[in-house]
């Protein structure tokens, strides 16, 4: 039970992060649809933008400070990158899904090759205050205390994010834009806008997920490739959760995060069964495909 | 005379279709004119060149201005409120959001839509994909109405309706139209009849007759033009 509950935390925790991943992913399929496989190049370059603010203070012990900066830095970092990416790389494509598609994946391979000529793959650690390396005890399970903060992230970007979602004019033309875009333009409303803004919200968000990911699951080791790794299962939470939903988005991280922890644990101490972890994803992907192609939350189309 | 909206030779293919062959006619300002003709003439596809909707050539001009390289959201701006054929409320939304999201001006006309639609006051918190068909027409009118605008375009709005809420929808573009130029796409003759006092036929793409809506008495025209009898 002790080695259930763990797994059980750690897979909310790495569901946390998958959502920050994939909610900025899912607005901007539902809004724009565009795959935006830029959005990997966003949660690398987050993840670096913490690490280069948290390099040039004062050297001391990472503190909690330490990493406040990095969150700032790379929340910052993503949405600054997303912003130049949707104004000029995207906007001049729009109505051109496959040129599109195309830019995104060429920026993405570009900046992991200028990443890997620059700093190399592996070579750089994350400054984390020595909190994150502890655990704290809650009766006899042992909880890694890098986890919660994952996990408190993932909880505050989504009450944030529903809030702004449902309570904000911009939310609202948000929502409305993922359900028929050409109306939302039709009501006097600039679509542009609300584009950018969506970008620059994903970017921010995929920023995040990026460090956290490196605080939380690499052992602090930066690598180039990172991003694209996680993309690679913020696009399978995205089309389990639903393109555009982002209640959709969270509860199919938490059902990722959980079904890859379950799976490595319990399947993966088998020979030749290393890799069911990422098999059951993609199987569970599938299965949705097959019975639900819309996605747990997707509207009908 | 002032002129709503003027359309000068335009033409639209979607889809390597020629559907409009170089449309032109005017809709003055002030009163109901109807945009009619069998299915697939290209009705819509005129109401949706002049929100801009649809890629075209030739001049648009709505309100006097050209819309020549303007986006949706400016040629709705001019002052254009657009009802579409399947009304389009966004079905995740409530009822309040979708009025919020039409607003345009700093003292949005609610008591307006409210008076011509009361039903609605009593269902702001309520999806709007959860409304009957009636209401969801009552909602896309409604909010275009909150900013006032001197020009409506209006696409079937009695299409799948029961004949009671046909009778509403018409009273309330009737209201409607004492304030503002209404350009009404409408199958139901009946609607037509009472709304409209200018009438504007597409055939084949190409306009085929314009004219007071008293033309439609004559029966062998309206036959010749719609394909149907206008009943008196």
């Amino acid at each position: 039970m002790t080695t259930f509950l763990s797994l059980t935390f750690a897979g909310l925790a790495l569901g946390a992060v998958y959502f920050l991943a994939a909610s900025g992913l899912s607005l901007i399929y539902g809004l724009m649809d565009i795959l935006n496989f830029a959005h990997g190049m966003f949660m690398t370059l987050g993840a670096y933008a913490g690490w280069d603010l948290a390099t040039h203070l004062p050297a001391t012990t990472p503190s909690v400070l330490t990493f406040a900066v990095e969150v700032v830095a790379a929340i910052a970092g993503g949405a600054l990158v997303a912003l130049l990416t949707e104004v000029v790389f995207i906007r001049p494509l729009y109505g051109k899904p496959l040129s599109q598609v195309l830019v995104t994946i060429g920026l993405d391979l570009a900046v992991v090759a200028l990443l890997l000529g620059g700093f190399g793959a592996n070579s750089l650690s994350l400054p984390v205050p020595l909190w994150f390396l502890e655990a704290t005890h809650a009766g006899s399970v042992l909880l890694p205390n890098a986890d919660f903060i994952a996990l408190a992230a993932g909880v505050v970007v989504l009450v944030v994010l529903e809030w702004f979602l449902r309570r904000t004019r911009f939310g609202i033309v948000i929502r409305a834009g993922v359900e028929n875009r050409e109306m939302v333009s039709a009501l006097g409303v600039d679509v542009g806008r609300a584009f950018t803004l969506v970008f620059v919200i994903g970017g921010a968000m995929a920023g995040l997920a990026g460090l956290l990911y490196t605080a939380v699951f690499t052992g602090d080791l930066l690598s180039p490739l990172q991003g694209d790794g996680l993309l690679i299962f913020a696009f399978i939470v995205v089309v389990i959760g639903g393109l555009g939903s982002i209640r959709g988005s969270a509860v199919a991280a938490v059902v990722v995060g959980l079904l890859q922890d379950y799976a490595n644990y319990y399947g993966g101490q088998h020979a030749g069964f290393s890799e069911i972890g990422n098999l059951s994803t993609v199987l569970l992907l599938a299965l949705v495909l097959e019975v639900r192609p819309r996605g747990l939350f997707g509207r009908a189309t | 005379m002032t002129y709503a909206i003027e359309l000068e030779d335009v033409h639209v293919s979607l889809g390597g279709s020629h559907v409009l062959q170089g449309v032109s006619f005017r809709v003055p300002t002030g009163g109901v004119t109807a945009l009619l003709g069998r299915n697939g003439v290209g009705k819509t596809t005129t109401l949706r060149a002049i929100m801009g909707l649809a890629p075209h050539t030739g001049t648009v001009r709505v309100l006097a201005h050209d819309t020549r390289g303007l986006a949706v959201h400016r040629v709705a701006r001019l002052g254009v409120g657009y009802v579409p054929e399947d009304r389009d409320v966004f079905a995740g939304l409530t009822v309040a959001e979708n009025l919020r999201l039409a607003e345009r001006v700093e003292v949005p006309a609610y008591d307006d839509a409210f008076a011509l639609f009361p039903d609605l006051a009593d269902r702001l918190r309520q999806r709007a994909g959860s409304l009957s068909g009636g209401q969801q027409q009552m909602l896309a009118i409604a909010r275009v109405l909150l900013n006032r605008w001197p020009l409506l375009v209006v696409d079937e709005p009695s299409k799948g309706l029961a004949p009671k809420l046909v009778g509403e929808v018409a009273d309330a573009l009737s209201r409607v139209a004492t304030t503002s130029t209404v350009l009404l796409v409408e199958q139901n003759l009946a609607v037509v009849r009472r709304l409209a006092e200018r009438v504007v036929v597409l055939d084949h793409g190409r306009v085929v007759h314009q004219g007071p809506v008293g033309d439609l008495d004559d029966a062998d025209l309206a036959r010749q033009l719609l394909g149907v009898a206008a009943a008196p």
